[in-house]
């Protein structure tokens, strides 16, 4: 039966949290039954405060074909991160 | 691991659930009616739970075997609460056990009474059916179960309306989860609509004995301890009707026959012969180790 329901991926943000977390994923009929399973299969040790659910082919993912491409030319760029100046003493919280 | 209990949310080791807390008897209450009472709400939730379990591994999919495994535990949980509440207010409830067993009285109360010394309503006995029957049985409970607890927080024992407000919130979960399979499947296929509405005509007849009340009901109730289950038939009916109509069954058809009503029910020991089967295998292991630690 449930081999024919849509896939979701779920995302729960934590009492701590300030954003949701992808926590796995889960098989249900229709969106509210998905929020239902979430809240039973991956909030019951107390995780969370609130809880997204998605349709896992309504997300469009990066394709891992593209990796190169797509991240790779980032990893040589060390003048991309913000750690080329020097932080006066009295900047508090950086 | 390491076995430091630090490292676990709720550690490693079950200790007195009422630990810490004042469980003297409200003033002019006595306390074998107290437990008494006490033992009926916590059989409901001792045996529901142990039919809720068996579901684990059997339910139609991952998703809601977890579901009914939480309802379980949360009805167990209830359970140990009512059980350790009836054990305080009368010791004398408790079941003797060898001398130097580590076992507690809600322990001793849960597998060292038989059959007959359960104070559970019918409802809760019978095997599960198929999953239609169960979710209809849920419904039915979990509906009657969420009126007594809601007006329970209102009870002068503090010990109990402080485990009904606890209970409240898991209760209404419960409610809430079969009614949405109930009208799910009334609305789903010609195959899940005959079986809910199978299972409905199944647990129907049981709600006369949820209408029932029992002398020790009436006793507290009128002791602002305890709730009168004639005072929730209105709201329980109310409820049921709702999810029937959402689910397009208002009429249900003709119901099984009902339990024997006119004379001695579950609340006075009277069960189904269902429950010695279940109280068999859930206390065979306890049984064998009256003095096991565990």
């Amino acid at each position: 039966m449930s081999a024919e329901w849509p896939l979701y991926e779920v995302f729960v943000r934590g009492k701590r949290g300030l954003n949701h977390v992808h926590v796995g994923s889960l098989h249900a009929a229709d969106d509210t039954m998905a929020v239902r399973n979430a809240r039973d299969v991956y909030t019951r040790r107390n995780e969370g405060v609130s809880i997204w659910v998605v349709r896992a082919d309504a997300i469009t993912a990066s394709s891992p074909d593209e990796k190169d491409p797509m991240f790779a030319p980032a990893g040589d760029k060390v003048y991309r991160h913000p750690t080329f100046y020097d932080v006066p003493a009295d900047v508090p919280h950086l | 691991m390491t076995g430091d209990d630090a490292h676990w949310a709720f550690g490693t080791s079950f200790v007195d659930p009422l630990a810490g807390v004042d469980t003297t008897l409200p003033d002019g209450v006595d306390g074998g009616e107290l437990a008494a009472y006490c033992l009926m709400l916590g059989d409901d939730a001792l045996v529901a739970s142990h039919r809720l379990a068996e579901w684990c591994s059997n339910a139609p999919d991952l998703e809601e075997d977890v579901a009914l495994a939480n309802i379980a535990l949360d009805l167990l949980g209830q359970a140990r609460l009512l059980l350790a509440r009836a054990a305080a207010a009368d010791p004398g409830a408790v079941p003797p056990l060898p001398a130097g067993s580590p076992v507690p009285g809600e322990d001793a109360l849960a597998f060292f009474r038989d059959a007959d010394d359960y104070r559970c309503v019918r409802l809760v006995e019978p095997e599960n059916g198929d999953f239609g029957e169960t979710v209809a049985r849920l419904l039915c409970f979990a509906t009657w179960r969420l009126a007594l607890l809601a007006r329970l927080v209102d009870s002068r024992d503090p010990v109990l309306a402080a485990i009904a407000a606890k209970g409240v919130k898991e209760v209404a979960y419960h409610r809430d989860h079969a009614a949405r399979w109930v009208v799910t499947l009334a609305r789903g296929t010609a195959e899940s609509r005959r079986r809910v509405r199978a299972g409905l005509r199944a647990v129907w007849p049981h709600r006369a004995e949820l209408a029932r009340t029992h002398p020790v009901e009436a006793r507290l109730a009128r002791a602002g301890v305890a709730v009168d289950p004639a005072d929730v038939v209105a709201e329980v009916d109310g409820v049921l009707a709702q999810v029937l109509r959402a689910a397009d069954l208002d009429d249900l058809g003709p119901c099984a026959a009902g339990p024997v009503l006119d004379g001695p029910g579950g609340r006075d020991g009277r069960h189904t012969p269902d429950l010695a089967a279940l109280l068999a295998e859930m206390q065979v292991v306890a049984r064998a180790h009256p003095a096991g630690r565990w």
